[in-house]
């Protein structure tokens, strides 16, 4: 892979930027299976940190943790500590809603709830009585279908469902639901995997943007798309955490052998 | 290398061998197909059979047979108090003026056997109409009254043609009957060419001077015969050679019935209208009073109690099992013996119910409370089954990304998953109610077969149900309630078809609603 090709215009994290999340000695079991091996990172506020790496590896593992998604998988067992602002959110006393209200999720495949694209950004915002009256609900609304880009192709058709938009549009759809609750961080795990170039290049963009606000983890499998958008980058392999650090440095001098095999195309 | 059969291909594409097998591949592939259209059409050909036979034996119990005659209102039957008043005409007798007039229009019944015969062909509640008109109009009374009254249940099968054909031929030359009234003799006949004049055998009779005789043997010339309605004189006349071509002994209705009838026919005065009263009555002992409508109120009732019951518990316990249990032994457990349940033999259900509705709690028998107790329980794992596998088959996606936007589960599953589980649920529901539609072994168990007339109000009164009401009728000798029977299993058909045609109407609604 040429390097040169895919140009890394943003500058470092500056050193001031303070941590978001912490992540410390976690450990992921799916029944027998150990999925993810004392993982220890820290994530960087108002930034997108990009977690690469081959199939398998636990970095979704990983993702997941941070909303606690893997509640939902019975046999998923999980050790070690994050926190959220030095907030342990596996502590029994947190619940679970408040948390994923803070922490937003896209998902691989773009999953608007089969009702009218209104609906779908309201019903984050109502369930949590974000809104105090319908017209608060439509500023949230617009505001968030604004921020997500995706207004000025769907401001004639907010009663059409959400699963009539294209997959790019779904996928922003899908952004705009999560940023409408205005989480701290959102979760993308490979939000663009499904999508053409043209509505890849429209999300990344979207994600560029998204981080003066909030705070940005990304799974992805495009090397490019990772130096694009991030300023940090993880590596995973085999459920352990090979390699983080700045996507400037991963990519252009990586410490460990195995991350170079893998960013030059070597395996993976 | 232009050539596409190269020898260095790993497999010839145009080799004999290779051609014979996409030959063989299409052939195969055509077979398959034949195959499919012949299922189609046998399963076609047996449901157009079904539907054709039961239709046509049906079509007899929908209309019914009258007698339009006009009945003097004489007030001494009819007004017994002789003060007009409503308690004195609800009172009257109001057999005795119809049964009169029928005589005038008949004659000859001149014993009581012969009168009981007479009064038989008139339904056991064939005046009613006619107590009903004259109690709407008292000013009646005393007046001559155009009315109508119903015909029992086989004059009304014979009016149908169901009874027996009549055919008449001329008959040649002239007969001299020796008599007007009972046992005669007709002499100049030509020989007849009948079987016998047995009981087993076509009645043979003969028309001359207004008269019916029934021959009953011939001897050279004469033939002896009972007469069946008098004859005008003894002078010679022209006849004619009646045969009723089912034999007497194979029809309820007698030689003289059959002639009053088709005398009272060619009177004009019987006429055939809609069979209202089967849609309005509660079943009887007499086919022409007998209705649907008792068993049709006892189905809607348990019907509806069976919803009520199993359509929230059904849909309750599969989404606990389905999305809160956790998985351990119990749930397996339980799990394992919901599929068994859905595989226990219904009247195993109706001994249940009889054990524990009825002996244990004290429900009152043979009620649609009851009944959709029962039904209930042998639906609810039908639709715990049908709405567990909806539940599963809602794609993961849905779930996640109203978790992601931080609803709790239980919104998760009520505000997104739910809905759209909803379709399948209802099929399984409309499945399962079906099903219990249809159901008539636990019925039996819990008493719904006793012979109820009333139509019952409400869920706590006795009632009967629709396919025990088919079976009631089915077992009983009468000719007229086999036609009850296959009209029965239409209107069973029918409710079946209306309750699965709003199930599909709300599905749909519910599916448009995303």
């Amino acid at each position: 892979m040429d390097l040169s090709l895919s140009p890394i215009a943003h500058v470092d994290v500056p050193p001031d930027t303070r941590t978001k999340i912490r992540a410390s000695g976690v450990n992921v079991f799916y029944g027998d299976k150990h999925a993810l091996k004392d993982v220890s990172i820290a994530i960087p506020e108002k930034a997108v940190m990009a977690f690469i790496g081959p199939s398998g590896c636990g970095k979704s593992t990983f993702l997941r943790c941070i909303n606690r998604m893997n509640d939902t998988i019975d046999i998923a067992r999980i050790t070690g500590n994050i926190d959220i602002d030095g907030q342990d959110i596996y502590t029994p006393s947190l619940d679970v809603v408040q948390l994923r209200a803070r922490v937003g999720m896209v998902f691989q495949k773009p999953n608007p709830f089969p009702k009218s694209i209104f609906e779908n950004i309201a019903y984050g915002p109502r369930i949590h009585g974000i809104a105090k009256d319908k017209t608060e609900l439509e500023e949230i609304v617009v505001g968030s279908l604004k921020r997500a880009g995706l207004f000025e192709e769907v401001k004639d058709r907010l009663d059409d469902s959400g699963t009539s938009l294209s997959g790019g549009q779904q996928q922003r759809l899908c952004i705009a639901r999560a940023i409408a609750v205005s989480p701290e961080i959102i979760l993308m795990d490979e939000p663009c995997s499904a999508l053409d170039p043209i509505a890849s290049a429209k999300i990344e963009e979207l994600i560029t943007e998204l981080r003066q606000n909030f705070t940005i983890v990304i799974v992805t499998h495009s090397m490019q798309q990772a130096a694009r958008v991030s300023q940090r980058t993880a590596f995973f392999h085999l459920g352990i955490l090979v390699e983080e650090g700045a996507t400037d440095d991963i990519f252009t001098n990586p410490r460990e052998p195995r991350t170079q095999d893998y960013i030059t195309g070597r395996f993976g | 290398m232009t050539d596409i059969s190269s020898p260095n291909r790993v497999f010839d594409v145009t080799s004999d061998a290779a051609r014979a097998r996409v030959r063989k591949r299409y052939r195969a592939e055509a077979r398959f197909r034949a195959y499919g259209i012949a299922a189609i059409g046998f399963a076609a050909l047996f449901l157009v059979a079904l539907i054709t036979d039961v239709v046509y034996r049906a079509a007899p119990a929908f209309t019914t047979s009258w007698l339009s005659i006009e009945v003097p209102a004489t007030p001494s039957d009819i007004d017994p108090k002789g003060d007009g008043s409503v308690e004195s005409i609800a009172s009257g007798n109001f057999d005795a003026p119809v049964r009169a007039r029928l005589a005038e229009l008949l004659p000859g019944a001149n014993d009581r056997v012969a009168r009981r015969q007479l009064n038989a062909l008139i339904s056991s509640s064939g005046t009613e109409g006619f107590r009903d008109q004259i109690l709407r109009d008292r000013d009646l009374v005393g007046k001559t009254v155009n009315t109508r009254v119903l015909l029992s249940d086989d004059a009304d099968l014979f009016v149908k043609g169901q009874a027996t054909d009549v055919v008449e031929r001329a008959g040649a030359g002239q007969l001299t009957p020796s008599g007007t009234e009972g046992t005669i003799t007709l002499s100049g006949a030509p020989p007849l060419r009948v079987s016998g004049f047995a009981s087993a055998d076509p009645s043979t009779l003969v028309r001359i001077s207004g008269g019916w005789v029934k021959i009953t043997g011939q001897q050279d010339g004469v033939l002896t015969g009972d007469v069946m309605m008098p004859l005008r004189d003894t002078a010679a006349a022209d006849w004619k050679l009646v045969t009723f071509e089912t034999s007497e002994g194979s029809r309820r209705l007698g030689d003289r019935e059959v002639v009053w009838l088709q005398t009272l026919t060619e009177q004009g005065v019987i006429e055939r209208s809609f069979n209202w009263r089967f849609f309005t009555n509660g079943d009887s002992r007499e086919a022409e009073l007998a209705g649907i409508l008792g068993a049709l109120s006892g189905s809607l009732f348990t019907m509806m109690i069976t919803l009520v019951l199993c359509l929230p518990t059904g849909v309750a316990a599969a989404i606990y099992l389905q999305e809160f249990a956790p998985k351990n032994k119990w749930t397996d457990l339980i799990e394992v013996n919901i599929n068994n349940l859905a595989a226990v033999p219904s009247i195993i259900f109706g001994l249940l119910g009889l054990a524990v509705f009825l002996n244990f709690f004290g429900l009152p028998r043979s009620t649609p409370l009851v009944g959709g107790l029962v039904l209930a329980l042998l639906v609810l794992p039908t639709i715990i089954i049908a709405s567990r596998a909806a539940l599963a088959a809602v794609p993961p996606s849905i779930r996640e990304g109203a978790l992601g936007v931080g609803a709790s589960h239980q919104q998760a599953i009520f505000h997104h998953v739910l809905p759209l589980a909803m379709p399948g649920i209802l099929t399984g529901t409309i499945i399962g109610m079906a099903h219990a539609l249809g159901e008539t072994a636990p019925l039996l168990l819990i008493g719904m077969v006793a012979f109820i007339v009333d139509v019952p109000s409400g869920p706590t009164d006795a009632a009967t149900a629709l396919p025990v009401q088919i079976y009631l009728w089915s077992d009983l000798p009468e000719a007229a309630f086999a036609a009850k029977t296959a009209a029965a299993i239409i209107v069973l058909l029918l409710f079946l078809f209306i309750m699965n045609g709003l199930a599909i109407f709300l599905r749909r609604r519910f599916e448009r609603r995303w």
